[in-house]
């Protein structure tokens, strides 16, 4: 379809255009007429006039080439290698080497080195700017690291700062190297920004991770125990992930509140994230009214696609859910499991002491040595099932549930293009019967009034279908990204996690083979 | 049930029906064993008859009185064992024998416990593994982009691997975990041996001065004498055959370490290494498919 090698709104190419965009919440419940008025600062919003009028002219040429480009870029990643220019290869070799570390659980930052890797497949994605920086000889790639938990502040009122390090080469990034300190509410704070603005127009905005009051609660108290301390790396791991899903995507990357985040040290707090807030109480009551809502319009589908579409995503979201379950069992048995075999090599150990055999005495200590040896593999490779495999699947669960909230938004779109209708229709009705009836006095003031407001409504009409369309193209070009990017995202972490099976195997091996001659030497 | 999943849970069951017939055997055979090898118990009645007659040898299991009776004997027995234990011994050999197995039943039972319950998760987890690769061909048989071919190539790594991890723990158990229950069980055995000899002790100790006193009393001196005599003669044969007993208790007990730890090494490397093989493979399959 035609509507699916538009590529996104291109970034820094024109800046004539951007007086006339908008940097509001209200894209589209304006009409087109506020959009010239106010003048703001330079984003290239989603908005669909512009793209069209404005992407049509200027670089029409380059664009056939770079849709050709995208597609092929997003298939394999070994073809990605070629295509680009020599500048880029040490930044591919380089990046997925951090990849097959095994985790330690003393050292927190190693499961981070995991995730890390999982940056590999962000230079994949910015595609288009890439080719268009290659003109201009800038070498394009943003790598974004979430470190360092700190613990602010006493009491209740303490929370916890991470340091986001931002590496790139993107020239609209002031510096190429920076980082700041943020804290878990600014980052849901990004999230309901960037989801107020995108939501609406049909972009799926990663979802950020969630808010545990259990865990945070602990945290505050300051009980120093490893569940607090998982807690911790938990978050400092998804947000890592969250801030590289979102760089990921061409148009988010765009965004200014995004380079606020990332860049300026001091940010306003973001109150309105809070639970118990004013804004919280009436994201909920929001919630509930869509949840109504959703029950009862009645779309009629006219495109199949879509239908299809919708139902593919609840069974993936089923089955995600059902494989989720299943993995989480796993991690919390192979945590008893290590558990368990730390007690027994510690009992074995005792038992060897009262042994007065000495060389079974011997083999019995050294038994007791190899089940801890074992009893730390295990937690490893747990710590690698959760970290690798369980918050992949949940990750991608909540990632559903945005795009479900997509769809969402477009029924809604169409239910506000639809009622618009209605309302034209009645107000023509009006129309009609006030030309029937006769009344010359009062007739004139009234049906100019009337075809004011019929002509209001016809442009609202039009600008519903306007919207309902923009929508639609974008969901699709959306959901075609997000599949490529699911698809890539499983392959490559399930490898890893298979990697990492491989290696508890191999260390396995080992560590029998060296027990092996010890048992075979009690005589 | 759909048919996968029917032949899934078939393989299943066999493989443990398996698991647990070979467990069973091996405790028979090592109790056969133990008794072929014994030069007393070896020439039993019971035994021959055991091992030759040719038809149904319909064994009577105990019937509630003697259930209870048994139970009375073993009430008896231990407040017994606590009265007599607190006597010392005369022999070094038999005190050492004694706080050694004291030491070594409880240490026993508790490495027993241990390793039943590592046994267990480890059997958990592998079960675990079971349904993620049955959730794992649900996404590949519903999946319509490439990964479909994916997710069911691991899919059915998921299921080999779970056979071998499943097998490691039965292996595990067999090796391990029943050796220690035997062992918990022969040095419960034992140190009901002592208790007998130290009985006879006691008894031979009480002899001894019924006969002072009677020598005393100048009465019923023959009866005491013969009484003590028949006492000596007890505790002396007991002691010998315990003292035995007792040093092929160590011998036995090395040897059946030695195999057993040998055996589960190479058949955890067997395993893992098996394993290995398994998730190398299919890197490769899925690296060369991407």
């Amino acid at each position: 379809m035609a509507a699916e090698r538009e590529p996104p709104p291109l970034g820094d190419v024109k800046p004539t255009d951007f007086e006339e965009l908008e940097d509001g919440e209200d894209l589209f419940t304006s009409t087109v007429s506020t959009l010239e008025s106010s003048p703001s600062s330079p984003e290239p919003a989603s908005l669909p006039a512009e793209d069209i009028s404005a992407n049509s002219n200027g670089s029409k040429p380059v664009e056939v080439m770079l849709d050709d480009d995208r597609e092929d870029l997003f298939a394999e990643a070994t073809e990605e290698v070629s295509l680009d220019s020599p500048e880029r290869e040490p930044i591919v070799s380089s990046e997925p080497s951090p990849a097959v570390t095994p985790v330690t659980p003393t050292a927190l930052i190693a499961p981070r080195i995991e995730s890390k890797s999982i940056s590999a497949p962000v230079i994949f994605d910015r595609s288009r700017e890439e080719i268009e920086e290659e003109a201009n000889g800038d070498i394009f790639d943003i790598e974004i690291g979430v470190s360092d938990p700190e613990k602010v502040g006493d009491g209740m009122n303490a929370y916890m700062a991470y340091r986001v390090t931002t590496k790139t080469s993107l020239s609209m990034f002031s510096k190429s190297e920076f980082s700041v300190k943020r804290r878990f509410s600014d980052f849901l704070g990004l999230h309901s920004k960037l989801a107020s603005k995108y939501l609406h127009v049909g972009y799926i905005v990663p979802p950020a991770p969630e808010k545990s009051i259990v865990g945070m609660t602990k945290v505050k108290v300051g009980k120093e125990d490893s569940s607090s301390t998982e807690f911790v790396e938990k978050r400092r791991a998804a947000l890592e992930r969250y801030l590289q899903r979102t760089v990921k995507h061409p148009t988010l990357l765009q965004d200014p509140d995004l380079r606020q985040f990332l860049e300026s040290s001091e940010l306003p707090r973001a109150v309105n994230t809070q639970a118990l807030s004013g804004a919280g109480i009436l994201r909920m009551v929001n919630k509930a009214a869509d949840a109504v809502n959703k029950m009862t319009i009645k779309m009629n589908e006219s495109d199949a696609w879509f239908e299809e579409k919708q139902q593919q995503f609840e069974n993936l979201d089923q089955q995600l859910r059902k494989l989720h379950a299943s993995v989480e069992a796993l991690v919390c048995h192979r945590k008893e499991l290590s558990a368990n075999t730390a007690a027994f090599a510690k009992s074995a150990a005792m038992l060897g002491n009262s042994e007065d055999h000495t060389a079974l005495s011997r083999a019995l200590s050294q038994l007791a040595e190899v089940e801890e040896k074992i009893d730390q593999l295990h937690q490893e490779q747990a710590f690698a099932d959760f970290y690798m495999f369980s918050e992949l699947l949940s990750d991608y669960i909540r990632l559903i549930a945005a795009v479900k909230g997509v769809f969402d938004h477009r029924m809604k779109c169409w239910q506000k293009w639809e009622d618009a209708q209605i309302t034209l229709l009645k107000k023509r009705e009006t129309e009609a019967k006030m030309m029937v009836a006769n009344k010359p006095d009062k007739i004139q003031q009234a049906k100019n009034e009337i075809r004011e407001e019929i002509e209001e409504w016809e442009a609202k009409v039009q600008q519903g279908e306007r919207d309902f369309e923009q929508i639609s193209k974008t969901i699709r070009k959306e959901v075609g990204r997000f599949e490529k990017e699911r698809v890539k995202d499983f392959k490559s972490v399930i490898i890893k996690y298979l990697e990492s099976l491989v290696q508890t195997q191999q260390q396995l091996i080992k560590y029998w083979e060296a027990f092996l001659p010890e048992a075979k030497a009690i005589a | 049930m759909t048919k996968e999943e029917f032949t899934k849970m078939k393989q299943e069951l066999e493989a443990e029906y398996l698991a647990i017939f070979k467990k069973t055997v091996a405790m028979h055979e090592v109790f056969l064993c133990r008794v072929a090898a014994h030069p007393i118990l070896r020439k039993d009645l019971n035994f021959h008859v055991f091992l030759e007659y040719n038809q149904d040898l319909s064994v009577r299991g105990k019937n509630k009185k003697e259930k209870l009776e048994d139970f009375f004997k073993n009430m008896v027995k231990s407040a017994d064992g606590v009265i007599v234990s607190g006597v010392k011994d005369v022999d070094d050999f038999f005190e050492h024998e004694r706080t050694f197995l004291l030491e070594y039943h409880n240490r026993v039972k508790d490495a027993s416990a241990k390793s039943d319950r590592m046994t267990r998760s480890h059997k958990s987890a592998a079960d675990d593994y079971n349904r993620i690769g049955s959730s794992l061909y649900a996404l590949g048989t519903q999946d319509s982009t490439d990964i479909c071919k994916f997710f069911l190539k691991v899919s059915e790594l998921f299921d080999k691997t779970r056979k071998i991890e499943a097998r490691v723990s039965a292996d595990e158990d067999l090796k391990l975990s029943d050796l220690l229950k035997y062992y918990l069980r022969e040095s419960q055995a034992a140190k009901d041996l002592l208790y007998r000899r130290s009985r006879a002790l006691v008894d031979y100790e009480n002899a001894n001065k019924a006969l002072d006193k009677a020598r005393a009393k100048n009465k019923d001196v023959l009866q005491a004498e013969t009484s003590q005599q028949l006492c000596c003669q007890k505790f002396e044969r007991i002691s010998e055959s315990a003292k035995q007993e007792l040093i092929d208790f160590k011998t036995r007990r090395v040897a059946a370490f030695r195999k057993n730890l040998v055996e589960l090494a190479e058949l955890e490397l067997k395993h893992a290494k098996g394993n290995l093989q398994l998730l190398q493979n299919c890197l490769a399959v899925l690296n060369g498919d991407t």
